[in-house]
């Protein structure tokens, strides 16, 4: 370990940070717009919609085509490899019209799990293969930051310690090819909300996952300044009896994030993990009014979370396109505020906001 | 690792984090008069007086009598075995004399550097045998917090992976033995200023250590809040051709913190590592008025920082005692004001305070 060999320039290191910092600047998240084309299937076939690539193009165009003060709320929008390439109606590309709003682009990197033999049916992410003349060229075609899942679950023996060093030194290996071609790595070491254990267990397990990443970043010279943390809130398995408040749920995540990420990393963004539309808001916000030091923007990276009353509403008719958006832009303002402590509770929502999201053993 | 045994419970952690915070108070930093047998000599035969025990007792008399303008400036006193059971020239116990003012004692539990064989030169630390009996002990007489120090150096080829991985695991046994006795431990991975590499060097350096280290402490199951740390500044070698700002020091410093330190870690208590008085008095104040989000309280520990005005105005002599300890009282409340980034420098420079502190090699 005797010398250092800069893995970036200042200059690289400067584009990084800002692009960084522009995702989540003035409360702004990230929409996750990334389903892959099977999960794709799984929203749809809950609207009756058949999975075809022209249905699934109108829905994101939906989205895409909100009025720009979207851009007030959502700072980054996650895209699968077959969106970047797609266009409206018009033949405008979606990503050009996204970057015309003054958001972000993101593109999905990995390429689904992998089992781990010899544990109990933990797994690892592939991908690493080629990303970094994928990476390149997703940098030419408009993409800024990328998006890479590693999951790990709570149960008999897990996660085992193998599973959660596997895990780390992937998602570091993907950040570190990232930074090199210019895109910033969201990091997502996601511990699933699959099991009965209860909150201070999820805790627990959370602070060593996320100190096996950041150790994992350290040892492959990631630049902190230049990456965004995707994790999980802290919360209790969904089989567990006892329920608790956004409150508890707040302390128990800061509390687990301030033990483990460096103030380095500018911003937080959580993903939203099959809880309803508005308990991800809920959380959120009381993520936001935890009293303890909070030196990261703590932010959203919601797919479910965004788009459930959206796809609700829009049912797979082009007549619905003003109340889908309207549904999409309510839910981004709401998380906006939220992730400033700004967030008020109207009292009244849907039945799609307070419907649960989860899916059992959800993999994409 | 899937199920979490509770180190501690809630209410010794309570008791451990309200330690630390005092410690660190807004303005307060620790005095390190905690050099052995072996130091104390060096530093009376800089002055001339033989290093007998009743010497020794002395000297620390002259830095105990100061009054109450050190209850604001200094929150901690590290002691060396011996002084926690000396007495000033009433019969108090100097213990009780520290207490009394509202300053939190401590005592060193290493027992010294020893070889790693097959590295270049590099060293761990003992002293495990035996602590938790001698922490439950010393805390019974009056301890309640603890330092250990470990020494790394730069050269060619250190330090050695070998010797971060050792000397982190060694740290975190000794936080994780102390913590289950009521002590605070303060967490010193010191790397040397011996060399002539850069300010650069350094900083990579001391990124890599403090990462292994937190990983460490994690991995031990240390409950960060009721810790300290001890680390040194970010400075070039000793040998270094270019000179740095005390600005320049102060971001390299803060980004490496920044980059390693979870912001539960409620202070970082620099060491002068052979830095003259006003040099580190300089070095915290820019480090307190670095621009960064600094989510711990940045203070001081110093030892030779403290001491060598009041040490050299003492001589041995009872009769410049009182004079002694005005020019201890006077470097902690410059280094309170540090701590705050409210220094304005001496203007004059003192003789004994711009006189460079370096020892080569300092070991103890």
């Amino acid at each position: 370990m005797a010398y250092q060999f800069p893995a970036l320039t200042s200059e690289q290191k400067k584009e990084l940070s800002e692009i960084a910092q522009r995702i989540v600047a003035h409360g702004k998240g990230i929409l996750a717009a990334d389903e892959s084309v099977g999960t794709m299937g799984n929203r749809l076939q809950r609207i009756k919609v058949e999975n075809t690539e022209e249905n699934r193009r109108q829905f994101r165009e939906i989205l895409f085509t909100v009025d720009t003060s979207i851009n007030q709320s959502i700072g980054g929008v996650i895209l699968f490899h077959e969106t970047l390439y797609q266009k409206d109606s018009q033949g405008k590309l979606f990503r050009n019209i996204l970057k015309e709003k003054g958001i972000v682009v993101g593109i999905k990197l990995d390429q689904g799990a992998a089992p781990l033999a010899g544990t109990n049916k933990e797994t690892t992410i592939q991908g690493l293969d080629g990303l970094s003349q994928r990476c390149a060229q997703y940098k030419r075609d408009g993409a800024d930051f990328g998006k890479w899942r590693a999951v790990l679950r709570i149960d008999n023996q897990c996660p085992s310690s193998l599973a959660i060093q596997e895990n780390a030194n992937a998602l570091a290996r993907y950040a570190s090819i990232c930074q090199q071609n210019g895109l910033v790595p969201i990091v997502e070491p996601e511990v699933i909300p699959d099991g009965d254990h209860d909150l201070e267990h999820c805790q627990y397990v959370t602070e060593k996952v996320l100190a096996a990443v950041y150790k994992a970043l350290n040892d492959h010279h990631v630049y902190l300044e230049g990456t965004l943390l995707k994790p999980n809130m802290v919360t209790a398995g969904h089989a567990c009896t006892k329920k608790y408040t956004p409150e508890q749920v707040a302390m128990a995540t800061v509390t687990a994030l301030h033990r483990t990420v460096p103030a380095a990393v500018p911003g937080i963004c959580f993903l939203s993990g099959g809880m309803s539309e508005e308990d991800a808001t809920l959380n959120l916000n009381a993520i936001n009014l935890c009293p303890l030091p909070k030196p990261w923007k703590l932010s959203f990276s919601y797919g479910r979370a965004l788009q459930a009353s959206a796809l609700a509403a829009w049912g797979g008719k082009a007549a619905n396109k003003k109340a889908t958006q309207e549904a999409f832009m309510k839910r981004a303002v709401a998380n906006c505020q939220a992730a400033q402590g700004q967030y008020v509770h109207t009292g009244s929502s849907g039945t799609a906001s307070t419907q649960s999201l989860f899916t059992a053993s959800y993999t994409y | 690792m899937p199920h979490s045994f509770p180190a501690l419970s809630a209410e010794q952690k309570k008791e451990l984090s309200d330690i630390a915070l005092r410690i660190v108070a807004p303005g307060k930093g620790i005095l390190a008069a905690d050099e052995s047998v072996g130091s104390m000599a060096k530093r009376l035969s800089q002055i001339g007086v033989e290093n007998t025990e009743e010497n020794r007792r002395l000297y620390r008399q002259v830095l105990f009598s100061a009054d109450d303008r050190v209850k604001k400036c200094i929150g901690g006193v590290i002691f060396f075995h011996e002084t926690l059971y000396q007495k000033d020239d009433n019969g108090v116990p100097f213990v009780r004399t520290i207490q009394d003012k509202g300053i939190v004692v401590g005592i060193k539990v290493d027992k010294g550097v020893v070889p790693l064989a097959g590295t270049d030169g590099e060293t761990t630390t003992q002293g495990l045998d035996g602590l938790s009996e001698r922490c439950a002990q010393y805390k019974k007489d009056g301890a309640d917090f603890a330092k250990w120090r470990c020494v790394l150096k730069i050269s060619e080829r250190t330090p050695s992976a070998l010797a971060i991985l050792e000397n982190a695991n060694v740290l975190a046994r000794y936080a994780s033995i102390c913590q289950q006795n009521g002590i605070v431990p303060i967490v010193e991975p010191e790397i040397l200023p011996d060399g002539d590499h850069d300010l650069k060097r350094c900083q990579y350096v001391t990124e890599k250590v403090l990462a292994a280290v937190y990983k460490a402490l994690s991995d031990h199951h240390v409950y960060l809040e009721g810790t300290l740390l001890k680390p040194n500044m970010v400075t070039p070698g000793h040998a270094c051709p270019i000179k740095y700002s005390p600005e320049e020091i102060a971001m390299a410093t803060v980004t490496a913190l920044r980059r390693t330190v979870p912001p539960a870690v409620p202070g970082v208590t620099f060491l002068s590592g052979g830095q003259s008085e006003e040099e580190a008095s300089l070095n915290l104040n820019a480090i307190n008025r670095c621009p960064l989000p600094r989510p711990w309280a940045l203070t001081f520990s110093y030892g030779r920082a403290l001491q060598a005005s009041a040490l050299n105005a003492w001589r041995g002599q009872q009769d410049n005692a009182g004079a002694a300890t005005e020019e201890f009282i006077k470097r902690a409340e410059v280094n309170g004001l540090a701590a705050q980034g409210k220094y304005e420098g001496s203007g004059e420079d003192g003789g004994a305070a711009a006189r460079s502190l370096y020892i080569a090699n300092h070991a103890y």
